[in-house]
C-alpha cells in the first residue's frame, strides 16, 4: 500500500518534472498564431474589418475580440481558410459586407488637382506623385482597398473592377449536370 | 540498329490520317482580310509597331518582342492595317485579345530580305535573326526557339527532331516530311551547330511510312552525318516532347526539369524547316501547314498564312454544313475555337471540323470506380484517379503533392475512363486555381511587405520630427537664456548697425538715371514694379501652399 | 467551349460490370449441373431485390435513377451474395442479405464508387451472424446419390418453409467441404481420414471443387481481356498456396494441402471476384499484391484457427479498412523521377 503510494508520487513528479523541463525547453517566442492568421489574410490593408490594417485585425482575431467573417476581400474561401486555422466553425458574411470583385483604383488625370491627400491615404504607397504634381496609380501594386476615395477632394479616383482577360482567365470547376440534380 | 525504349501507358485512338494525305499540301489564296494576334507564342505579347492605316510589306515587323520570353510578330502579306484592337482568338478561354488586322492588297510585295551564309554567320547572331523572324516551336508549345537553342549552360549530346505527330487526324508534320524533307534536315543541321549536339535522331511513327522513306532518302542525298531517322511505334502519345525523348534517348525528364540539363533537346519538324527558310533565306514566319480535316468534303493540307481567318481556310475544304464546332489541334488536347472568325496562328497544325456525328457528346458523368485503367494508361505514371478525387474536393495542395505538374494533359485517362469523367478539365481547372492562388500569395505578400515599410517610414519620420522639435526648443531655450545673460544695449546696437547697413545698401542700389524720365517711361517702371510685386506676392502664397496641408 | 479530349474509347461502367457478370456464367453453369437449379432462384430474388433497392436508395438520395440502375454494379453485388449463400435458404434470407448490401454498405457511404466495403460480403457477413443456423444448410451435391427434392419441392421450401412430409432438412442438406473439414479435426481424425469421406472429390469437395474451376475459368478470361488485373488473383491465390503449403508441409495429418484450400470454398470466386471490385481494392500495383497477400494469409488462418468455417469474407472486409493506408504507402514514382535524389 505505501509502495505503491510511492511509485504514483514518483510517477507525477517525474512526469511533472518532464513537463515542466519541456515548457521551458520548447518555449514559443512571440505569438505564432498571429502570423500564420496575418498570412492568410490578403493584406488590402483596406480597414474594411473596423482594424486599421490586416495585422491588427489578425491580432484581434487570435485574442478572440472579433469574428472571422470581417474581411470582404477575402472572400468565403478566406473564411474558410481561417475556420480551418483556428479550428472554429465557418461563419457567413454579414449584411452588407459581401465580397466585390477584385478592382484597382484609376485617377482621371484631367480632374486631378494634386493634392497628395490620397497619397498619404494608401497604405501599400501605390499612388506616385507630389504636391501640385498629377497622381498616378501603380496598377501593379494597387491592392483595391478603395481607402484613396473618400479623401479625394475633387472625387478623381474611381475603381476599375480587372474582368477576366486571356492572362488572369481560369478553367471552371467541370460541372456534371446529372450527379448535381440534388434536390 | 538502335534500341528504342518505351513509355508507360498509352492509347490507340483511331487515328483518321489517311483522308487529309490523299493530296498534297495546297496553297491556299490570299484572304479577304488577315487577324494576326500578337501573342501568339509562350511569355509576353508582342507590342504593335504599326499604326492604322499605314501599309506593310510582307514580311514586315508588326509586333516586337517584348521582353527576353517574347517573338516578334510579322505582316504575311502585303497591303493597309486596318485596326489595331480586341478581337477573338484561338484559346481554350474563348476571350478576345489583341490583334492587327490586315487588309491585303493582292501585291503580296516582300520587304527587302536575303538569307545568311550560316556556316560564317557567328551562333548569337543567329540566335537574334531567330528571334527578329519570330521563329516558335510549331509543335503545338511555340515556345521561342531563339531561347531553345541558347544551351551553352550544357552540353547537348542528342537533338531529337520529332516528327511522331501522334494525335489523330493531324497530317501537316507528315505532308511537310514528305514534301520538303530536304529543308527540314538542313534546318535539323543548323540547329545541331546551335546546340553543339553530337547526334541527331529524327522520330516518326511508323504510321508514316512515306514519311520515313523521304527523310531517309534525304538524309542519305544530302550526306548528313550522325543523323538518323528512326521509325517509332505508333502510340499515342509518343509525339509528346518527353515521351519521344524517352523512346529514342531512354532518358526521363522530370517535370520541372529541361531536357538540356540532361544533354538532350527536341525540336518539331516543321521548326527544323522554318528555322532553315528564316536563316537560309531570310523568310519570317508568315505561314504554316495546316490539316483541315473533319467533317469536311475535301480533307487536306494547306500552307496557310498566318492570321487566315479560320472560316475561308475551312471553306476552301468544303466545311460541310451540320458542322458546329472548329477544333484547332487534333482531338485528344485540342482547343474548342470561339468562332470562325479567329485567325490561324502559329500553333495551329490543325483544324478539325466537328459535328455531333463526327464527336459524339459524352454521356453524362458516372462517381469513379478506381478501376485504375487512367493509371494504366497514363505515360507520366500518375495516379490520375486520386488526382481527380482531390481536384474535385478543391483540395489543391494533396494535388500537388500527387504531382498534378506532371501531368501533361494529354487526354489518355479521360480517353479510356469507362465513368466518363472529364478528367483533365479537372486537372486543368486545379492547375489554374493553384496559379492564381500563387498569384494572390504574391500580391498578399508584395502588399505586405510595403504596408509594413510604410508603417516604419511613418514612425521614422515622426521621431525625426519629434527629435527636431526638441532641437528647436533647446536652441530656443539656449537664445533665451543667452539673451537674459547679455545687456540690453548690445541688442540695440545690433538693431541700428543693421538698420544703417540696409539705408547703405539702398542708397547704393538706388536707380540712376530716374532724373531725367519722360511721364510715359515713368509709367512703364511702375507697371513693371507692380508686376514685379504681384509675382512675388504669388510666390509667397505658393511658399506657403508648399507645407503640407495638416491631415485629420 | 468544351475541353478536350473530344473523344473517347467507348467504354462504360455498365459494359465492365456485364463482361464480369458473363464470367460468372460458366461457374453458375457447374453450379446447376452439380447441385440443381435452385441458386437460380436465389440469384433471381437478390437480383430483383437489389435493383428494387437500388431504386429507392437512388430515389431517396435525390439521384437520377436511369444512368445508375443501368450501370449493373448491383446485380453483380446480388450476383455474387446469391452465389455464397445456401440455395435451399429461405426467401427473406436473400432478400435481407442483399437489401443490407445495397442499402447500407453502398448507399449509406455515398453509392457507386464511395463505399469502402464490398457490399455483398457486408451482407454475407452480416448474414453469418445473424441467422448462422440457416447459412449452413448446403445442399448435397448429385454425384452423393441422396435424396434430392425435385425442383418444385425446392421452391415450395425456398417460399414457404416447407418441406415435403417425410423428409427433413438435415436429411437433404449438408455442411461444405470446410466446414466438415473443421468440425471432423476437431473431433480428432486425422486428414487422410476425414479426405476419404464420400463428400469429398479430387481436389475438394465433389461438385463444389468443379463450379471454383468454372469460376476460375470465367476469371482468366476477366485477366485476358484486361477488365481486371492480374495483380489482385494471382497474389491472392499464392498467399493463400504458400500459407496453406507451410502448414500442410508442418503436419499433413492435420493441415489439408493449398490446392484443397484453392478449390474449396469462396477461394475461387473471391480471388477473380471479390477481391477485384475496384471500389474497395487499391489503386496501385504494388498496394493490389499487399492487400491480397494480406487477404490470402487472413483466408487461411480464419479458415484454419477462426470460428468461421470459410474466411474469405473477413478477409476481404478486413483487407478493405486497411486500403486507404495500403494506397497511401504505395504511391509509385512518377515519370522521371525514379532515380529519386539525382
Amino acid at each position: 500500500m505505501i509502495s505503491a503510494l510511492w511509485v504514483m508520487i514518483g510517477i507525477s513528479l517525474l512526469l511533472g518534472a518532464v513537463l515542466g523541463y519541456s515548457s521551458i525547453k520548447f518555449k514559443v517566442e512571440g505569438n505564432p498564431l498571429v502570423e500564420k492568421i496575418d498570412a492568410v489574410l490578403p493584406q488590402t490593408q483596406c480597414g474594411q474589418c473596423g482594424y486599421p490594417g490586416c495585422k491588427p485585425y489578425a491580432e484581434a482575431i487570435a485574442k478572440g475580440e472579433i469574428g472571422i467573417n470581417k474581411c470582404p476581400p477575402g472572400g468565403e474561401e478566406g473564411i474558410q481558410k481561417l475556420a480551418d486555422l483556428l479550428g472554429v466553425e465557418f461563419q457567413p458574411f454579414g449584411e452588407g459586407a459581401a465580397p466585390k470583385g477584385k478592382a484597382v483604383a484609376f485617377i482621371d488625370e484631367q480632374t486631378c488637382i494634386g493634392c497628395t491627400l490620397c497619397i498619404q491615404a494608401c497604405p501599400v504607397d501605390a499612388i506616385a506623385g507630389a504636391a501640385k504634381q498629377m497622381h498616378t496609380i501603380i496598377a501593379s501594386e494597387c491592392t483595391g482597398c478603395e481607402l484613396c476615395l473618400p479623401p479625394c477632394p475633387v472625387d478623381c479616383i474611381t475603381m476599375e473592377s480587372i474582368g477576366e482577360n486571356i492572362t488572369n482567365w481560369k478553367w471552371r470547376h467541370p460541372v456534371i449536370i446529372p450527379i448535381k440534380v440534388a434536390a | 540498329m538502335r534500341t528504342l525504349f518505351a513509355f508507360h501507358g498509352g492509347v490507340h485512338p483511331p487515328t483518321h490520317k489517311d483522308e487529309s494525305t490523299r493530296t498534297p499540301i495546297a496553297q491556299t489564296p490570299l484572304p479577304s482580310k488577315l487577324v494576326i494576334p500578337l501573342s501568339q507564342h509562350v511569355g509576353n505579347r508582342a507590342v504593335p509597331i504599326v499604326q492604322v492605316g499605314e501599309r506593310v510589306l510582307k514580311g514586315q515587323k508588326i509586333g516586337r518582342p517584348e521582353g527576353k520570353l517574347s517573338s516578334a510578330v510579322h505582316a504575311s502579306t502585303s497591303g493597309t492595317v486596318s485596326a489595331i484592337d480586341m478581337q477573338l482568338v484561338a484559346h481554350h478561354s474563348g476571350l478576345p485579345d489583341l490583334c492587327v488586322t490586315l487588309i491585303p492588297d493582292g501585291k503580296d510585295e516582300w520587304i527587302a530580305h536575303g538569307g545568311v551564309d550560316t556556316k560564317q554567320t557567328s551562333h548569337s547572331e543567329l540566335r537574334h535573326l531567330l528571334r527578329k523572324a519570330g521563329v516558335v516551336g510549331l509543335g503545338g508549345a511555340v515556345f521561342p526557339s531563339d531561347l531553345k537553342t541558347d544551351a551553352h549552360h550544357h552540353k547537348i549530346k542528342t537533338l531529337v527532331i520529332n516528327g511522331a505527330e501522334c494525335e489523330p487526324y493531324i497530317t501537316c508534320d507528315d505532308m511537310l516530311m514528305r514534301e520538303r524533307a530536304t529543308d527540314i534536315l538542313r534546318g535539323a543541321g543548323i540547329l545541331r551547330e546551335l546546340l553543339h549536339a553530337e547526334e541527331v535522331l529524327i522520330g516518326i511513327e511508323d504510321n508514316k511510312p512515306e514519311a520515313i522513306a523521304a527523310m531517309q532518302l534525304a538524309v542519305g542525298q544530302d550526306k548528313h552525318d550522325k543523323m538518323e531517322v528512326l521509325s517509332v511505334p505508333t502510340m499515342y502519345p509518343s509525339g509528346g516532347a518527353k515521351q519521344l525523348i524517352r523512346i529514342l534517348t531512354g532518358i526521363e525528364v522530370a517535370a520541372g526539369v529541361r531536357s538540356t540539363e540532361m544533354g538532350v533537346q527536341c525540336f518539331n519538324v516543321a521548326t527544323a524547316y522554318t528555322v532553315w527558310r528564316a536563316l537560309a533565306h531570310g523568310e519570317p514566319l508568315l505561314s504554316r501547314i495546316v490539316t483541315v480535316t473533319g467533317n469536311v468534303s475535301d480533307a487536306q493540307n494547306f500552307d496557310v498564312l498566318i492570321g487566315t481567318p479560320l472560316d475561308e481556310l475551312v471553306a476552301l475544304a468544303g466545311s460541310k454544313p451540320d458542322t458546329d464546332r472548329h477544333i484547332m489541334g487534333g482531338p485528344m488536347m485540342g482547343v474548342d475555337l470561339p468562332a470562325g472568325t479567329v485567325g490561324i496562328t502559329k500553333a495551329t497544325n490543325c483544324i478539325i471540323e466537328s459535328s455531333p456525328k463526327l464527336f459524339p457528346p459524352q454521356p453524362p458523368a458516372l462517381p469513379c470506380i478506381r478501376c485504375t485503367r487512367c493509371t494504366d494508361v497514363c505515360p507520366a505514371e500518375l495516379q490520375p484517379q486520386d488526382l481527380y478525387w482531390f481536384a474535385k474536393a478543391n483540395n489543391f495542395g494533396k494535388t500537388q503533392e500527387f504531382h498534378l505538374f506532371d501531368c501533361i494533359e494529354c487526354g489518355a485517362c479521360a480517353y479510356v475512363c469507362p465513368s466518363n469523367i472529364p478528367l483533365v478539365q479537372y486537372y486543368r481547372y486545379a492547375k489554374s486555381e493553384i496559379h492564381e492562388r500563387e498569384r494572390d500569395k504574391k500580391a498578399a505578400d508584395l502588399a505586405r511587405e510595403r504596408h509594413e515599410y510604410r508603417q516604419l517610414r511613418i514612425e521614422r519620420d515622426k521621431q525625426e520630427k519629434a527629435e527636431k522639435l526638441a532641437q528647436k526648443e533647446r536652441e530656443a531655450a539656449a537664445k533665451a537664456a543667452q539673451a537674459a545673460a547679455t545687456p540690453d544695449d548690445t541688442q540695440q546696437r545690433l538693431i541700428e548697425e543693421a538698420l544703417a547697413r540696409a539705408k547703405a545698401q539702398a542708397a547704393v542700389a538706388h536707380p540712376q538715371n530716374t532724373e531725367t524720365l519722360t511721364p510715359g517711361q515713368s509709367a512703364e517702371i511702375a507697371a513693371i514694379e507692380a508686376r514685379r510685386a504681384k509675382i512675388r506676392e504669388m510666390a509667397a502664397d505658393a511658399g506657403a501652399d508648399d507645407e503640407p496641408p495638416k491631415s485629420h | 467551349m468544351l475541353s478536350s479530349p473530344f473523344i473517347a474509347q467507348p467504354s462504360s461502367v455498365s459494359q465492365i460490370m456485364l463482361r464480369v457478370l458473363l464470367a460468372l456464367i460458366p461457374g453458375i453453369a457447374l453450379y446447376v449441373w452439380y447441385f440443381g437449379p435452385a441458386i437460380l432462384v436465389s440469384i433471381t430474388l437478390a437480383s430483383i431485390t437489389a435493383l428494387a433497392t437500388e431504386a429507392v436508395m437512388l430515389k431517396l438520395r435525390s439521384r437520377p435513377i436511369k444512368p445508375f440502375i443501368s450501370d449493373n454494379t448491383a446485380l453483380l453485388t446480388a450476383w455474387l451474395l446469391a452465389l455464397s449463400i445456401p440455395p435451399l435458404a429461405p426467401w427473406w434470407l436473400v432478400v435481407v442479405g442483399t437489401a443490407f448490401a445495397i442499402a447500407v454498405s453502398k448507399h449509406l457511404y455515398g453509392g457507386l464508387g464511395s463505399n469502402p466495403f464490398n457490399p455483398a460480403m457486408i451482407g454475407y457477413a452480416v448474414l453469418i451472424i445473424s441467422f448462422p443456423v440457416h447459412m449452413t444448410h448446403w445442399l448435397t451435391p448429385h454425384a452423393l446419390g441422396g435424396v434430392e427434392l425435385s425442383f418444385v419441392e425446392q421452391l415450395n421450401y425456398i417460399f414457404n418453409g416447407v418441406l415435403p412430409s417425410h423428409l427433413t432438412l438435415d436429411a437433404i442438406t449438408m455442411a461444405t467441404a470446410l466446414d466438415t473439414l473443421k468440425t471432423q479435426l476437431h473431433l480428432g481424425l486425422s486428414v487422410s481420414d476425414i479426405r476419404d469421406m464420400p463428400i469429398y472429390g479430387r481436389l475438394a469437395g465433389k461438385g463444389s471443387e468443379m463450379v471454383a474451376i468454372g469460376f476460375a475459368i470465367g476469371g482468366l478470361y476477366l485477366i485476358f481481356t484486361r477488365i481486371i488485373s492480374w495483380h489482385l488473383p494471382v497474389a491472392y491465390l499464392a498467399a493463400l498456396f504458400a500459407t496453406a503449403g507451410v502448414f500442410h508441409l508442418v503436419d499433413p495429418q492435420h493441415y489439408v494441402t493449398p490446392l484443397f484450400h484453392w478449390f474449396s470454398g469462396a477461394a475461387m470466386i473471391g480471388a477473380f471476384f471479390i477481391l477485384t471490385d475496384p471500389v474497395t481494392s487499391p489503386t496501385t500495383a504494388k498496394g493490389k499484391i499487399i492487400f491480397a497477400v494480406g487477404a490470402g494469409i487472413l483466408t487461411y488462418l480464419i479458415r484454419v484457427f477462426g470460428g468461421f468455417p470459410d474466411g474469405m469474407a473477413f478477409a476481404t472486409l478486413l483487407m478493405n479498412i486497411c486500403v486507404p493506408l495500403i494506397d497511401a504507402y504505395t504511391q509509385p514514382k512518377v515519370f522521371g523521377k525514379k532515380g529519386a535524389g539525382k
